[in-house]
C-alpha cells in the first residue's frame, strides 16, 4: 500500500477533483469540466467514478462497489480490490454499512442515509448528445435552458411505441433547472434520485463531474398526458419473493426457461437471511 | 404611401390585433463584408404587416447574405435591423441569444432552400412539426399531435405519414413539411431562401399555390429570396433587385417586372425563357 499515495491519485489532483465536486454540488445537474487523469483501467470501466471515489475517500470510510446492483461482478470486484490495495479502506457488501458506494447502472434498494455518498460511473454525461451532436450547441442549450429537443425525443418514443420507451438513462431535471443524464440507471431508480445522500456523477472519458446535493428536487421529464412511469418487470423475485425491487431476467435453460431475480444482490441476500423465500429458492 | 397600401396595412392591423400600422421590420443601411469582398451594401427598406417582399438577383448578388443579416444568422458590419415587438421597434442585434432564439421559433420562421437544412431527418414528420411547440413549452402529447396532424393536412401531406421520417418523403413533400414545421407556431414574419429551388415545375406550381394560400390566410409578412421571376410575380407585392451587393431597383412587383428601369433588371426580365 505504501507504494501509492492514499487512494492512488496525488493530492493536487484530488484537490482539483474536489473543487469540481463542490462546484457541481453548488449547481445541481450542471456538468463541471475537470482534468480527468489516466487511470489503470480502460475508459468505460468507471474511470470517472473511480476518480470521484478517490477524491472522496478518507481512511475511515467503508467502501461498497456495485455493478448493475451486484457486488460480485468483474467490474465491482476489481474496483473494490483496487481501493483495498491503494487506499487500504474497509470494504463491505452491505449497503447500510457503507459510507461511500460506487455504482454502475443502479441505485441500491436499501434506502440511503444522510451520511452516505453515492458515486455514479457515467459513460455519457450529456443528455442531449444523441439529439444534438455539437458540444458547443449543447452547452448553449443548457445555458439558455433550451430543452425542447428532449421532449422531441420523448414524442418520438410515444409515436413509435405508444409509450415513453426510454427505460434507462431517463432524462431528469435537477432543482428545476439543468436537465441531466442520471447515468444508465433504469428509470425505476429515477425516483430514488431525490435522496438524503450526496450523489456524485463522474465521467472519465468525457471529463465531466456533476452532482445532486441531498434532497434536491429531481423531476423525470414527461408529457402531461403520458406521465413518467418508473416501471419494472411484473414478477416477484424468484429467490427472495420481493415485489418492490428491480429485477433481472435470467435465462436458465435452452428451452426458454427464465427467472426474475433482484438485481441488487445485497438486498436479495439480506431478505433471504431474514427468512423470505421466493419460488426458486433452495430449500 | 399609396391609398392601397395604407388600406392593406389597416386591414392587416385589424385582423392581427396590432396597433395602427407601423412597419413590422425596418432595415437601415445594412452592410456586410466578407474580408475585402462585399456581401451586400447599404440596404434599407421597411416591411409592412402582411406584405410580401421579393429579393431577386443572380447568384452572388448578395441576396442570401442580406437574408442572413435580416434573420439574425449573420452579424451585419453596419446598419440596423429593427423588428416590431411588444415595446415598439427593437434592434434585433441588441437582443440576447435567448431572446433571439425565442423570436426565431415563435414570431419568425425561416424556410431553407434545401429542406434537409430545415428538417430533422432522423425525427418523424409529427416530431418535426411539433418541435417548435415543444421548444416553446408545450408538454401535452395529444395536443402536440393534434397540431401536427392539422398542419400536415394544411400542407397536403396524408395523415398516415405522420410517423414516417422525412427521408422517406419526396423533395416536394419535404419542402411542404418544412413549411408546416415553421408555420405551426403562427409566426408573423417568414424568411424564405429559394423555397422552390430544386423542385420540378409541376411540384413548384403546387408549392407556390400552397404558399400563396397560407400567406393570405395567415396574413404573413414574407421576405422571399429567389432567382425565379415567376415566383415573385406570383407571391410578392414588392420587389427588390440586387446586383453585386447593391440594390439597383425596387418597387411594386408588376411595375418592376413590366417596366424595368435599370439595365440589369431589363437583362433579368429579358432572360426568362418563354415556354
Amino acid at each position: 500500500m505504501s507504494d501509492y499515495n492514499f487512494a492512488y491519485l496525488d493530492e493536487p489532483t484530488k484537490r482539483m477533483i474536489r473543487r469540481a465536486i463542490l462546484k457541481g454540488l453548488a449547481i445541481p445537474g450542471y456538468q463541471v469540466p475537470f482534468a480527468s487523469r489516466e487511470m489503470p483501467m480502460p475508459y468505460g470501466w468507471g474511470t470517472g467514478g473511480v476518480q470521484v471515489t478517490a477524491a472522496t475517500l478518507t481512511p475511515d470510510d467503508t467502501l461498497k462497489v456495485i455493478d448493475q446492483g451486484a457486488d460480485d461482478t468483474t467490474n465491482a470486484v476489481s474496483i473494490r480490490r483496487f481501493f483495498q490495495r491503494v487506499a487500504g479502506v474497509a470494504t463491505t457488501e452491505r449497503t447500510a454499512e457503507a459510507s461511500v458506494i460506487q455504482t454502475r447502472h443502479r441505485v441500491p434498494e436499501t434506502p440511503l442515509t444522510g451520511d452516505q455518498i453515492l458515486v455514479y460511473q457515467v459513460p455519457i454525461p450529456e443528455p442531449l448528445r444523441f439529439l444534438e451532436p455539437s458540444e458547443v450547441e449543447t452547452r448553449k442549450m443548457h445555458a439558455l435552458e433550451d430543452y425542447g429537443l428532449m421532449h422531441v425525443k420523448l414524442y418520438e418514443d410515444i409515436a413509435r411505441h405508444g409509450e415513453i420507451a426510454t427505460s434507462y438513462a431517463y432524462p431528469a431535471r435537477a432543482a428545476g433547472r439543468y436537465v441531466m443524464d442520471p447515468s444508465p440507471i433504469p428509470k425505476f431508480d429515477n425516483p430514488k434520485l431525490e435522496s438524503p445522500a450526496i450523489q456524485l456523477f463522474g465521467a472519465g472519458r468525457e471529463q465531466r463531474i456533476y452532482a445532486l446535493p441531498p434532497w434536491t428536487r429531481v423531476e423525470s421529464l414527461d408529457f402531461e398526458d403520458h406521465p413518467f412511469d418508473p416501471s419494472k418487470a411484473e414478477h416477484p423475485c424468484a429467490l427472495c419473493g420481493a415485489r418492490e425491487s428491480y429485477l433481472d431476467e435470467v435465462i436458465v435453460d435452452d428451452a426458454g426457461g427464465r427467472m426474475f431475480v433482484c438485481s441488487d444482490t445485497d438486498y436479495c441476500a439480506g431478505r433471504r437471511a431474514a427468512g423470505h423465500r421466493g419460488t426458486e429458492a433452495a430449500a | 404611401m399609396s391609398d392601397g397600401k395604407s388600406l392593406q396595412g389597416f386591414s392587416q392591423g385589424l385582423s392581427k390585433g396590432l396597433g395602427p400600422g407601423g412597419p413590422l421590420l425596418s432595415v437601415e443601411g445594412v452592410t456586410k463584408h466578407y474580408g475585402a469582398r462585399l456581401g451586400c451594401a447599404d440596404v434599407s427598406f421597411d416591411l409592412w404587416p402582411g406584405e410580401v417582399m421579393g429579393i431577386v438577383g443572380e447568384s452572388g448578388s448578395g441576396k442570401s447574405t442580406l437574408l442572413g443579416c435580416l434573420s439574425g444568422q449573420l452579424a451585419p458590419d453596419a446598419g440596423r435591423v429593427l423588428y416590431e415587438m411588444k415595446d415598439g421597434l427593437t434592434d434585433t442585434a441588441a437582443l440576447g441569444e435567448g431572446a433571439r432564439r425565442r423570436l426565431m421559433r415563435t414570431d419568425w420562421a425561416f424556410v431553407h432552400q434545401n429542406p434537409r437544412d430545415g428538417l430533422r431527418m432522423g425525427v418523424s414528420a409529427g416530431g418535426n412539426v411539433g418541435e417548435r411547440l415543444m421548444g416553446t413549452g408545450a408538454q401535452h402529447y395529444g395536443r402536440i399531435r393534434g397540431a401536427a396532424l392539422d398542419w400536415l393536412g394544411r400542407v397536403e401531406i396524408a395523415a398516415d405519414r405522420i410517423d414516417d421520417r422525412p427521408s422517406a418523403f419526396s423533395g416536394g413533400m419535404q419542402q411542404r413539411l418544412q413549411i408546416a414545421r415553421t408555420l405551426v407556431t403562427g409566426p408573423r414574419l417568414v424568411f424564405m431562401d429559394e423555397p422552390t429551388g430544386g423542385l420540378d415545375v409541376s411540384v413548384q406550381a403546387r408549392l407556390l399555390d400552397l404558399l400563396r394560400g397560407l400567406v393570405r390566410e395567415m396574413g404573413l409578412s414574407v421576405i422571399i429570396v429567389t432567382h425565379d421571376l415567376a415566383v415573385v410575380r406570383l407571391l410578392a407585392d414588392r420587389l427588390m433587385v440586387m446586383q453585386g451587393g447593391h440594390v439597383v431597383e425596387q418597387g411594386l412587383t408588376d411595375q418592376v417586372l413590366d417596366d424595368p428601369q435599370h439595365a440589369y433588371t431589363q437583362l433579368l426580365v429579358a432572360s426568362v425563357l418563354q415556354a
